[in-house]
């Protein structure tokens, strides 16, 4: 095989990889779904149960848990106690819980609130917002958001609470 | 003779008992245990939608709204989370002039089978009505994972 011929193959290879990498990249940042792995964490502003705005780009440079909840809810309420200890426990390195109701009425959610003694922020939340996380189609839903901004994990359903707990302070660890 | 009587009225209050405990099984709706005959699945609720022959159910969605708007079965009717007492008030008006042979699917779909607030007390509330063709779809993690993510017929919206 001539030099020439050697040199033509090399090249063709390399436009075949570039223009395959090139559509890989393309259609993995459109196309990623909302909510998805390593997506960026949809930017919301909603406000809290005293009427102050809470907003996710506030808590940037934190690693955030954000948790989709409702007070009719077992398995959330079962999770809630561990998640006011995480926010005590980590809250110092850089942990932000955030609690978004999906509660039809706001009274039971100020009362639920009280009783469980919860020290993050809460939120009545909205289809619409729920969509941006990629539909919250049963309950809990639990991200946690890196430092970054993006979305490290996403937990549908009662979440292993070890496992999470470990994937918190791998979060946090990272700078 | 002393021995006989007081047996008899023992084996009689055991048989009574027995009887008793039996007729609150068959009376206690509540359960809902999933592969029991109150239950309907997924893929037979779409056939029977589906079907140009079958009788069509009447299908009421007792979950939250929030979930409802984001995803709902084409033509399902909102009625509120059964778990609430406003809801369930809304439930006896909106059957009350039915038939209590009609067909009639409840759902809801936002937790977990065993953890569902309110599949059972809308349930109850049709079975303490006198309707006898009540199902409720078995959705045993969550509409999403068991209706939406499977590909089956969904509209948003109110």
């Amino acid at each position: 095989m001539s030099g020439r011929r050697i040199v033509l193959i090399i090249i063709a290879i390399a436009i075949v990889v570039a223009v395959y990498e090139s559509a890989r990249h393309a259609s993995h940042s459109k196309g990623a779904r909302p909510g998805a792995v390593d997506s960026p964490a949809a930017a919301f502003t909603l406000q809290d149960l005293d009427g102050k705005p809470l907003s996710l780009a506030s808590y940037r440079g934190k690693v955030v848990l954000l948790n989709f909840w409702a007070t009719w809810c077992t398995p959330c309420r079962a999770e809630i106690p561990q998640f006011v200890e995480y926010q005590n426990r980590y809250g110092q390195q850089g942990l932000q819980l955030l609690g978004i109701s999906m509660d039809d009425d706001v009274t039971p959610v100020r009362e639920f609130y009280q009783q469980f003694k919860m020290n993050y922020p809460v939120a009545i939340g909205n289809a619409n917002l729920a969509e941006s996380y990629g539909g919250v189609l049963g309950l809990p839903v639990t991200f946690l958001i890196g430092r970054d901004g993006r979305i490290a994990v996403r937990y549908v359903g009662a979440t292993d609470l070890q496992v999470l707990q470990q994937k918190i302070e791998s979060l946090l660890q990272a700078k | 003779m002393r021995i006989f009587i007081p047996s008899v009225l023992i084996l009689a209050l055991g048989l009574f008992s027995a009887r008793v405990a039996q007729a609150q099984y068959v009376q206690s709706p509540s359960e809902l245990a999933p592969g029991s005959s109150q239950l309907i699945n997924p893929d037979d609720l779409v056939t029977l939608l589906q079907s140009t022959k079958s009788e069509k159910p009447l299908v009421l969605n007792v979950g939250p709204s929030i979930l409802y708007m984001q995803a709902h079965i084409p033509g399902a009717e909102y009625i509120g989370a059964g778990s609430d007492k406003q809801a369930l008030d809304k439930l006896r008006a909106r059957v009350k002039s039915l038939p209590h042979d009609q067909l009639v699917v409840l759902y809801c779909g936002c937790c977990p089978w065993s953890h569902c607030p309110n599949v059972r007390p809308a349930y109850n509330q049709l079975h303490a009505m006198g309707f006898t063709n009540v199902k409720v779809l078995y959705i045993a993690n969550n509409l999403g994972t068991d209706w939406v993510d499977k590909g089956y017929p969904t509209i948003k919206g109110q």
